[in-house]
């Protein structure tokens, strides 16, 4: 099959302070004039953002990019789209490219839905009568049709997040390069976006992926490239390579809970979560837990500044990336009116874990009712569930019984004619 | 490093872009505002107003045999065009900062496409100036004033050729402090600074004629200069100072070309740095 993506020892070093040397037109001319007189130029620190990466893609090939923000895969999708250039090595991307690293670029929101549409699709490359004839699709796909002619200063925002995917996803490349755009929106609208991403998939377009969903790599790639530190750590099918990245979190783990440590930690800090442990119902630690369990999820917090009507998180993800769950005192419906600063914790209480045993991994966060993140610690923790102690039958539950043990009784009715 | 005729071949294939951001820009600047088309006649009007009372009657500068309000007019035209898209081609690489980290398309566009929004203001601005020519045709000059009226001449054909030139120029020293300012910030605050210096520098105010022997060959080396004051002698006066028009022509392909330059010189780091 032939090649779509070559990439030959691609290497980019970034300065680093290099946006905020020399920050003065005047600050540059000075030294310019005194830089004869140092004996060592001032030499920035640099970080090699990408070293020496090389792979290539087959067309019709779809392959994720995964790694811990900050690893490379977003410059590496920069250096594919051509936005910067790598400081040493070649790459090619043979065909139409289309890059999606945002939703919406370059709208104007004192242009109406239709201009915004043209201005889009004609930034994301796509030709004047392709955007007409796909039109009525686009804004079809997109649900606006009653704010077509309206500025989309008055659109919501997940109005003009599904006008910018809808223009998006009516792009026809023959290598599309995505950027984490399905972390946003209602589930509704990720499903038409994975969706979307399918039918390119089987229209045998090649895509390269760039992803935190280890679900929907899983689901949409058939090859994974995991990044790290610049580099390429594993290359193979998929569902091994986010095997292996995802055991990642389990060695960097620590001895007992409590300890946290992310790879994708966000937020503006006015609280931060200093700490999880896992206890029992009597607040005593909780070395082993066991499917069916009654645990006790303990978030120890630091506030800084006083905050209103903060909500506390709680997530659940399998060894492959598959959300179980995601509770929060938002969608338990609990208030909590204000934190002055100080240090507390708030405890989630499960009265019956029943996950199967396995490795499963926890974020957790603290946000605002309007959607600031105080703090995000992305699978920042790693929760072993064991074989409960008693299992009815005795008999061992591992994945192949799925994720969750949902606690039933059986009735058999035995035909009339064996009973006694 | 891509070839010239490479990106040449590229900036073809993306001109549909160039029409739809010059397009936005448009239509950004006219949607939301009372006055609307208005503020394109409104801006060089009132300035020429202000120079008429201050240079015309307070200064005693006169129009060479013009009534003072065209002389002033007619060249605050092709000035304002330069001074308003010098300053947005100066900030547009910044302004469209989004654009630059998220897609890709060539970085000349961005330029290029800011040049075409003063044209249209221009363009607006001009039926203003066609009304006052044809009132001082009509209107008999005070006494003591030359009597002046519109003769047109084969000079005037010269009068959108020399828009060439002008948005060359233009364009040359917008991509200059284009991608300067991409790296050094304050060069947008050097930047009106120096087009208002430049008004002094340019004959707007007074006509090149008033400028002393000695001095004549140095302000030709402004481009602006055999320019402007082309676009007013050509449909005014119907003559053209050739040798200083010639002058012009080639330091504003100068400047082009250095521009042009720069630009491509540095256009890789944008994405980078900005």
């Amino acid at each position: 099959m032939p090649t779509a993506i070559v990439v030959e020892n691609v290497s980019k070093q970034y300065t680093l302070g290099e946006t905020h040397r020399n920050v003065s037109f005047r600050e540059a001319l000075t030294s310019i004039v005194t830089r004869p007189f140092r004996r060592h130029a001032h030499q920035g620190e640099t970080i090699l953002a990408l070293d020496d990466v090389s792979f290539e893609v087959k067309e019709g090939q779809v392959v994720g990019l995964i790694g811990r923000n900050g690893a490379g895969k977003s410059t590496l999708l920069k250096v594919l789209t051509k936005i910067t250039y790598p400081t040493s090595g070649r790459m090619k991307v043979c065909g139409r490219v289309a890059a999606l690293l945002e939703v919406g670029t370059g709208f104007h929101s004192e242009l109406t839905g239709r201009e915004n549409i043209y201005l889009n699709g004609s930034i994301l490359g796509m030709k004047k009568r392709e955007i007409e004839t796909q039109f009525d699709a686009i804004v079809a796909f997109a649900g606006v049709e009653t704010f077509i002619d309206t500025p989309i200063k008055r659109y919501s925002s997940g109005m003009r997040l599904r006008l910018g995917f809808a223009v998006a996803a009516h792009l026809v490349p023959e290598v599309l390069l995505v950027d984490e755009v399905l972390a946003v929106g209602d589930v509704e609208f990720q499903k038409k976006c994975l969706q979307a991403m399918d039918d390119l998939r089987s229209g045998g377009r090649t895509v390269v992926f760039v992803s935190h969903n280890m679900a929907a790599v899983e689901n949409l790639c058939s090859r994974a490239i995991w990044i790290d530190n610049g580099r390429i750590r594993e290359d193979g099918a998929a569902k091994d390579v986010i095997k292996s990245y995802m055991s990642i979190f389990a060695k960097s783990r620590q001895a007992g809970s409590g300890t946290l440590r992310s790879a994708n930690r966000r937020g503006s800090g006015e609280i931060q979560i200093t700490g999880v442990e896992f206890l029992d119902t009597e607040g005593r630690p909780k070395p082993l837990i066991r499917c069916g369990d009654p645990v006790v999820v303990r978030l120890y917090y630091e506030c800084h500044k006083r905050v209103l009507r903060p909500h506390f998180g709680f997530e659940i993800r399998t060894d492959l990336g598959t959300l179980v769950a995601n509770v929060s005192t938002w969608s338990a419906g609990v208030e909590i009116p204000h934190l002055d600063p100080g240090e507390a914790y708030a405890d989630l209480e499960f009265e019956a874990l029943n996950l199967i045993p396995a490795t499963y991994y926890a974020s957790l966060w603290v946000q605002s009712t309007g959607g600031i993140t105080y703090d995000y610690l992305d699978l920042c923790t790693v929760l072993d569930v064991e074989s409960p102690e008693r299992h009815a039958s005795g008999r061992e539950l591992d994945s192949q019984f799925g994720i969750a043990f949902l606690p039933c009784k059986w009735k058999c009715q035995a035909p009339a004619s064996l009973s006694v | 490093m891509i070839t010239t005729a490479e990106s040449i071949h590229e900036l073809w294939r993306y001109r549909e872009l160039f029409y739809f951001m010059a397009w936005r820009d448009i239509k950004v600047r006219y949607k939301q505002s009372v006055l609307g088309v208005l503020w394109a006649v409104i801006q060089p009007f009132a300035t020429m107003i202000v120079f008429t009372l201050l240079f015309n009657k307070l200064a005693k500068i006169d129009g060479g045999g013009i009534p003072y309000p065209i002389f002033s007019y007619s060249a605050l035209l092709p000035w304002t065009y330069f001074s308003m898209t010098v300053t947005a081609i100066g900030t547009s690489l910044v302004t469209n900062r989004d654009l630059l980290t998220k897609v890709y398309f060539p970085r000349t566009i961005i330029p290029s496409s800011s040049a075409i929004r003063g044209l249209v203001d221009m363009g607006v601005a001009s039926i203003m100036l066609v009304g006052m020519i044809v009132y001082y045709h009509f209107q008999t000059a005070p006494p003591g004033q030359p009597e002046w009226s519109f003769q047109p001449t084969w000079a005037l054909l010269l009068w959108p050729m020399l828009l060439i030139p002008l948005v060359m120029f233009t364009l040359g020293v917008g991509m200059i402090f284009a991608a300067l300012n991409v790296k050094y910030r304050d060069v947008r605050h050097a930047l009106p600074f120096f087009v208002q210096m430049g008004l002094f520098l340019t004959p707007v105010i007074y006509p090149t004629s008033r400028v002393p022997e000695s001095l004549q060959g140095l302000i030709a080396l402004n481009p602006l200069c055999g320019i402007i004051e082309s676009f007013r002698t050509a449909l005014l006066a119907g003559e053209v100072n050739w040798p200083q028009l010639g002058t012009s022509l080639v330091v504003t392909a100068v400047v082009f070309c250095v521009g042009i330059l720069y630009f491509r010189k540095t256009e890789r780091s944008f994405a980078d740095i900005v």
